[in-house]
């Protein structure tokens, strides 16, 4: 276990170590921006919007006493959506989604020798590889973060106003009602440190792969499940520095 | 000019390479054969410095690989060409995005310049008229044509074949051994060929090691290999059906 944490901070140090030009990673960094951040909106989104509205209608469920103000729904829907929803419950999905895709992609190219073709070709493959991604993944994290927290509560509304539940005047008030914006800042925060450990850590599954088609589904497999892991460890870790 | 000097190298305190030495001068094809299993790839690995052995030294021109920072390697990197044995083209890239990667990366050409060298290589592999496809979209013996396209085109002074005609049909096979023994001739490159393909040895051999079981047993080259008695290479150059024929009607 020690040896394997040494292996992955000699792995980040080698990231920036040796680099190339800035007009190549620039390049790599645009397609993986498109690649890691735009292509999970969708997914995102989907996430987001059920959730809120889940959120919502549970609440209301629950909350059956007469003497709590109904707009105290959506103000639990807009707390919890900052504070995990929009980015460690996401960050979990995209665990599944980019991180298994970094660690397929690398895993693949490892056992092919094409990380050994950029090898002898004299670049330094991590950094190339990785680098971008990981750059890619702290700046459209904190994005996407920004639109699951925006539709999450848009889906409280929607699922709140319309099956009757509280009226969209409650609900607006509940949002409003003693708002931290401090919280978004927190959400924006996990979101970077969560898309650090997921591409970095899903990285270096990939990168490490050795064998065949068999290993590279492995490396997948525990890219996801370790980059799961460190996301709640860490989201466990900031909220005792945050709050 | 490459020197190999006694180089080990053991997996999990397993032996795959013992105490190889030996010289690939330049001009020359030189080909490393034997069978499947005994090391080839591991020693093309190590001469590449992708893996390291534990003992042993690889001089490029008396420049030593396994000493010298980064900066010095890549110096040496830039005059390599490399097939690697399935041909290792990047999936994301286009075949001519493939071949102008070296170029892209280690070179300060113009768009049009890269262009045409691209050309001029891909062409060289008969190839010409294939660069927007992807590597998914070719078969085998072109994936290994635009990899030997990539390999040269920077110009190396050192180009390094891992079995450059296996799975390929005969009459490519033997034209990637032309190719690559033309290449070798006419821009005086140091060739180091990996192969287990008799053919080849017959028809490309300027040199030939013969490597069985981690160890050099054998060297020579394409004319004294069918009257040597080293019983081992004698039952890996005989298992050929034509050729012991042959030997049985001399
Ligand atoms: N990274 C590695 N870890 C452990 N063992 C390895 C590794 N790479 C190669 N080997 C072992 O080293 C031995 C030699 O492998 P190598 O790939 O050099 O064979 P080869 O001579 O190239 O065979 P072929 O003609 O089939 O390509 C094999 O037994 C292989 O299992
Ligand atoms: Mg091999």
């Amino acid at each position: 276990m020690l040896s394997v944490i040494g292996r992955y901070l000699i792995f980040l140090g080698k990231l920036f170590t040796r680099r190339e030009s800035l007009k190549v990673y620039w390049e790599r960094f645009i397609d993986e921006c498109i690649g890691i951040g735009v292509s999970s909106v969708f997914i995102v989104a989907i996430v987001a919007v059920f959730i809120g509205a889940v959120v919502c209608v549970q609440t209301r469920a629950n909350l059956v006493s007469p003497v709590i103000p109904v707009y105290v729904v959506s103000n639990i829907v807009r707390d919890m959506t900052l504070l995990e929803l929009s980015s460690t419950f996401m960050c979990v999905v995209l665990a599944g989604k980019v991180g298994s895709n970094i660690a397929g992609e690398l895993g693949t190219m490892k056992i092919t020798e094409q990380i050994d073709a950029l090898e002898v070709m004299g670049i330094n493959s991590a950094s190339y590889l990785v680098l971008p991604k990981l750059l890619a993944a702290v700046f459209t994290f904190p994005l996407l973060a920004i639109i699951s927290g925006f539709l999450g509560i848009f889906g409280g509304y929607l699922a709140g106003t319309l099956s009757g539940i509280i009226t969209p005047e409650d609900y607006v008030y509940g949002i409003r009602y003693s708002f931290i914006p401090f919280n978004v800042f927190i959400s924006i925060i996990k979101a970077i440190v969560f898309g650090f450990l997921i591409s970095t850590i899903s990285a270096f599954q990939g990168y490490n792969t050795r064998g065949g088609a068999l290993e590279v589904g492995q490396a997948s497999t525990s890219a996801v499940t370790n980059s799961c892991i460190a996301v709640l460890i860490a989201d466990y870790l900031l909220a005792e520095l945050l709050t | 000019m490459i020197e190999i000097k006694n180089i080990s190298k053991s997996f999990n305190d397993r032996m795959v390479l013992d105490k190889v030495s030996g010289v690939f001068k330049k001009g020359e094809t030189s080909l490393v054969i034997g069978a499947s299993g005994t090391g080839k790839s591991v020693l093309l690995k190590c001469m590449l410095d992708l893996v390291r052995p534990e003992a042993g030294t690889t001089l490029y021109d008396g420049r030593d690989f396994y000493v010298g920072d980064e900066e010095d390697k890549k110096d040496i990197r830039r005059e390599m060409g490399v097939l690697f044995q399935g041909g290792a083209l990047f999936d994301s890239k286009t075949v001519h995005e493939n071949v102008q990667f070296p170029l892209d990366m280690l070179t300060e050409m113009g768009e049009g310049e890269k262009k045409d060298r691209v050309e001029f290589c891909l062409q060289r592999v008969g190839l010409e008229g294939t660069g927007g496809r992807m590597p998914s979209e070719i078969s085998g013996g072109m994936k290994k044509r635009v990899g030997i396209a990539r390999a040269i085109v920077m110009n190396p002074k050192y180009l390094f074949c891992d079995e450059p005609n296996s799975g390929l049909d005969p009459l490519t096979s033997i034209k990637i051994d032309e190719l690559i023994k033309e290449i070798t001739d006419e821009f005086g490159i140091t060739t180091v060929v990996i192969t287990h393909d008799m053919n080849s040895v017959l028809s490309i051999g300027d040199k030939i090691m013969f490597l069985h079981k981690g160890k050099k047993l054998w060297e020579g080259n394409s004319q004294t290999i069918m009257g040597d008695t080293v019983p081992e290479l004698e039952e890996f150059v005989f298992c050929n059906k034509a050729l012991s024929l042959m030997r049985a009607g001399k």
